[in-house]
């Protein structure tokens, strides 16, 4: 395997217990191999202990023993796989209402989308909730597979009749990229291997799609964001003086001679070096985690970002976000949280619910404002101090945020500004 | 194709450096959970890259089982040494002398439970806030939900049913007085990418993970290492064969298979054309199908 070319591609899946979703993992890995022969046998037993004929793929994917026994995904699981030409990890994730917040969790890091219909019963109303929560995310590429084409004769008409369905509605979603796929996934038709029984569909089979997708333009290379995590201050021969700011860059590109300020006090200078173990760098970019030296001593501490002079985020006390409410718990008006943004932390009010949205028909709410388990409402916020932010749109990393409920520190909440 | 991207290793890179420096600021008194195997020495390979210049702000933490390979001892002392950090050992047979765990009886009795209770301890005693480890979720069906910041109560216990969300790259390591964390940079990893990795990066590993001729016998379908601590059964026999460990822990039941892979290079590929999971040679997982969330829900790494 050519190592030094492969990149990293992350996907989501969601879907419900019947749509096949958990099948279509199960053959992925298994017809690229990712299946190890005791991992194969332990299934084979459990699938003749239920009762199943033959395998059953989707015992592949449950992982936990109460799943295991209810037969559903309840949380996120992660799957690796790796072809001669990409490494994937899948964040396979439950597709039922109730679990709203673990797709928007699964849907945070991804490149790609998976999104299944039952080719029996075209768009339904969980299409509808995928397709948003993956616009919202501001996943880049969507990928819609038309599953169990099994069952409808591998008919061209029903799925040129689900694709106009899908494409009617998601008119209304702001989605990049849409790629539409029938498939089997019980069969392995158009899966990892082209179906034979599909000739009238010309596109690669989903695995190849998945394999050549181009993901390098995902990143944003325009607006230089280096959120600083902590200061490395060795104090050892060689190294005095030395004060590295660590981080990871969030987008943009940096380089040695760079104009920089430093946010929120404004102190500007000049980026002296980029520092990794491995010696010093000419130029990074998103998502490498680097040590930036400065011309200058300035006073920089984990929280704060450098940025480029020219290109400058938003210093904003208040401004409204895209939320979604994780905790049993229902939000408290006008309570204060911890908004984590970046390396940077403040306290935070929710000052208002503008909206909540009915994800599955898209329609606002305007009367009933509770913020409650797996609703997703438009908010404004406001802050004790400025954060340094972008809209998600533009950038992922300096354009979300979570809330943390002090009494109990459990994540109760994940924005996105817009 | 733009030359603004990374390769899939080099992202796997950032992403550990980026998991353990939010460690560093988040946690008052993190430690490396250290058990001389690939997994634990990457994240402290990683770790070293992560602060340089400066020195690995942590200390390690072993749990020794009193079963050790000699090699792996070594290998630790070696490293501290090395690396100029400070290592802590929390003790199984102490805590078998101090009554605080009970030894297994027969013939497949391990330390590998009773490991819960010492590293429980050496976390009280220690009072560090966060233990990280070489876990990876693709090593074992429960580990696949863990989250990089995995919450234990003040029991230690894990709650896979109330994890918290982890969302983008933000991480919250928030806890009260008595409770812990445990944080997992390699998660993604797959052990093809930490072989590649190793291979790509030359780290040093103990000779045990090359293959070596050695004293073995045949047990619950993997070559166990013939040691003062195994009692041989009427009908086992002892061999001499090639074999190497694909993973390493109490000498009890770390199984070796045999093989011809004596290079780094020789190993990766022989990695790629396994069909077996690594921790197929490890009974300690074969009790149960849930025998490792089991274990993990009370604590264990």
């Amino acid at each position: 395997m050519e190592i030094d070319k492969n990149q990293l591609l992350r996907f989501t899946t969601a879907g419900s217990v019947d749509d096949g979703k958990s099948t279509l993992i199960g053959r992925l890995l298994y017809d690229s191999k990712a299946i190890f022969e005791d991992q194969l046998e332990a299934i084979e037993n459990t699938s003749r202990k239920k009762g199943h004929e033959g395998v059953d793929l989707a015992l592949f994917t449950d992982g936990l023993r109460d799943e295991r026994e209810q037969g559903i995904t309840i949380d996120v699981a992660y799957r690796y796989f790796t072809t001669p030409k990409r490494k994937f990890i899948i964040a396979d994730t439950p597709g039922h209402i109730q679990y709203t917040r673990n797709m928007v969790t699964g849907a945070s890091t991804a490149n790609a989308a998976l999104i299944l219909i039952d080719a029996r019963h075209g768009v339904i109303e969980q299409t509808k909730r995928h397709a948003f929560i993956a616009s919202l995310l501001q996943i880049p590429h969507i990928i819609v597979c038309i599953n169990k084409m099994d069952l409808v004769d591998y008919s061209e008409e029903v799925y040129e009749n689900i694709v106009n369905q899908f494409e009617e509605f998601s008119s209304k979603l702001y989605v990049k990229d849409i790629q539409f796929l029938p498939i089997s996934a019980l069969n392995g038709d158009n899966v990892v291997n082209r179906s034979t029984k599909m000739d009238w569909y010309k596109g690669a089979p989903l695995l190849y799609t998945l394999e050549t997708m181009h993901i390098s333009s995902d990143i944003n290379k325009i607006d230089a964001r280096f959120p600083v995590q902590t200061v490395l201050r060795p104090q050892r021969e060689g190294f005095i003086d030395y004060r590295g700011y660590a981080g990871r860059v969030a987008s943009g590109i940096f380089r040695p001679g760079d104009d920089v300020v430093v946010l929120p006090s404004g102190f500007t200078s000049k980026i002296k070096s980029i520092d990794t173990m491995d010696g010093t760098l000419e130029e990074v970019f998103a998502p490498m985690s680097v040590a930036i030296t400065l011309e200058d001593d300035i006073d920089i501490s984990r929280g704060d970002m450098i940025v480029k002079e020219n290109n400058q985020p938003k210093a904003l006390q208040e401004f409204d976000a895209m939320l979604c409410w994780f905790n049993n718990s229902p939000a408290r008006p006008r309570a204060k949280y911890t908004i984590v943004h970046t390396s940077n932390e403040q306290k935070a009010m929710i000052k208002e619910v503008v909206y909540k949205i009915d994800i599955n028909t898209y329609a606002r709410e305007e009367e009933d404002k509770e913020l409650k388990m797996n609703d997703i409402a438009r908010i404004s916020i406001r802050t004790t101090r400025p954060l340094m932010v972008d809209e998600y749109r533009d950038n992922r990393i300096t354009g979300s945020f979570v809330l943390i409920d002090d009494a109990t520190h459990e994540t109760v909440a994940a924005g996105m500004i817009v | 194709m733009s030359k603004y991207y990374l390769n899939y290793l080099d992202e796997l890179e950032s992403e550990a450096i980026y998991i353990l420096r939010e460690v560093w600021a988040q946690f008052q008194n993190p430690v490396i959970l250290f058990s001389g195997g690939k997994d634990s020495i990457l994240v402290t390979y990683l770790a070293k890259k992560a602060f340089y210049p400066s020195k690995i702000p942590f200390p390690l933490l072993h749990v020794d089982t009193g079963h050790n390979f000699h090699e792996t001892i070594q290998f630790r002392d070696d490293l501290i040494k090395e690396l100029g950090v400070q290592l802590i050992v929390g003790s199984v047979q102490e805590s078998i002398d101090a009554g605080r765990v009970a030894e297994e009886k027969g013939k497949n009795a391990t330390r590998n439970a009773l490991q819960i209770t010492t590293l429980l301890d050496a976390i009280e005693s220690n009072k560090i806030d966060c233990a990280i480890g070489g876990g990876r979720r693709d090593e074992e069906k429960a580990r696949a939900k863990e989250r990089f910041f995995s919450h234990r109560d003040d029991f230690g216990q894990w709650d896979p049913k109330n994890q918290r969300p982890e969302l983008w790259n933000l991480l919250n390591g928030k806890h009260f007085q008595g409770e812990h964390f445990r944080a997992f940079p390699i998660s993604n990893w797959t052990e093809m990418d930490v072989w590649n990795y190793i291979k790509r990066e030359n780290i040093k590993i103990p000779s045990l993970y090359l293959a070596h001729q050695r004293e073995v016998v045949w047990r619950n379908d993997s070559w166990i290492p013939v040691s003062k601590h195994i009692k041989l059964e009427d009908n086992e026999k002892i061999e001499t064969k090639k074999i190497r460990f694909r993973t390493l822990g109490d000498i009890t039941i770390t199984g070796g298979i045999e093989s011809e892979a004596d290079t780094l290079e020789k190993i990766v590929a022989e990695v790629a054309a396994m069909k077996q999971t690594e921790r197929g040679n490890r009974s300690d997982d074969k009790r149960s199908e849930t025998a490792m969330e089991d274990r993990k829900r009370q604590g264990y790494f």
